[in-house]
């Protein structure tokens, strides 16, 4: 049962964000340095590190299904890293609006945490074409968790070689986290709260809906409808057990 | 570079948040979808169970 405490989680989530979002508007202060532009990051940066954390997250479901052969663990990775994609778009869009307006350009080649997170993106991105390549089940299954922890492994190490980069042109959190004002920083933790569990809910969301459908397929099987309930070839996992 | 005017700075933030707005939206419109095939396939399986009920009667009398 992958519903279970969706309805809690769900209110939580709009509770979160809706104060997140009213506090970034009403209650944060301007950047004296940016000005209005900074408000880019209460969404930018949140779903940046939630995106980063899905990805090893799905590393870590990975691993579970390699040592123990659980068909959920597969599907909880390949959700995880799925909705990590859709963030990552959120991510590089959200990034570029901010870029162009600060620095004049949608996009610098020579920023290392652009680059970096454009590079984790792709190597993500390549994660559900590599799944729909294979046709057998347990194939695919086993192949994709060996990407998804090697591609979680990948993360955090990434984040340290940008970390440990020279260049400081891009704002950098931790750095001039010192400096900023108790509202901002109340502000910019529930935004992160609540995006993380926006993130959350909608995996919980389609795990529950992903099950859904293996169960009816289940069922068409055993009440003898079964000519469209065989598995397709697909990216998705297709069966539970 | 000097911060942006509020006139000018506006519709970048406007902009970022409806980027999120939409993604979100239309993931939800295609989990929608979903739920909707997943709908329509239970009331098939709930018709193909009623016809397996019928028929077990039909051999029943």
């Amino acid at each position: 049962m992958f519903g279970r405490g969706l309805t809690a989680l769900s209110l939580f989530t709009a509770l979160t964000l809706t104060t997140a979002f009213a506090l970034v508007f009403f209650y944060a202060p301007n950047d004296a340095d940016q000005g209005f532009i900074q408000k880019i990051f209460y969404v930018h940066v949140p779903m940046a590190i939630v995106a980063l954390i899905g990805f090893v997250i799905g590393g870590w479901y990975g691993l579970k299904y390699l040592r123990k052969g659980d068909r959920a663990d597969d599907l909880r990775s390949y959700v995880a890293i799925h909705l990590s994609l859709i963030l990552g778009v959120g991510v590089l869009i959200t990034g570029s609006i901010w870029a162009k307006a600060a620095w004049g350009h949608w996009w610098v080649w020579d920023e290392p945490t652009l680059v970096s997170f454009l590079i984790v993106f792709l190597l993500f991105a390549c994660y559900q074409p590599l799944r729909f390549s294979i046709d057998d089940h347990e194939r695919q299954a086993r192949y994709a968790a060996v990407f998804a922890v090697v591609g979680g492994a990948f993360v955090p190490l990434n984040f340290m070689a940008v970390r440990l980069a020279e260049s400081f042109v891009h704002p950098r959190l931790g750095t001039t986290g010192d400096s900023m004002p108790g509202s901002m920083r109340l502000t910019f933790l529930i935004a992160i709260i609540g995006m993380a569990a926006l993130y959350a809910t909608l995996w919980r969301y389609e795990l529950a809906s992903k099950n859904a459908t293996f169960q009816l397929r289940a069922l068409r099987r055993r009440l003898g409808g079964d000519e469209d309930s065989l598995p397709r070839r697909s990216a998705a996992p297709q069966v539970l057990s | 570079m000097p911060a942006l005017p509020l006139d000018d700075a506006g519709p970048y933030v406007a902009g970022a948040y409806l980027v999120f707005f939409a993604l979100i939206l239309t993931y939800v419109g295609i989990m929608a979808r979903k739920l909707g095939k997943i709908e329509r396939e239970l009331i098939e399986l709930n018709e193909l169970a009623a016809k397996g009920e019928r028929a077990a009667e039909a051999v029943r009398a």
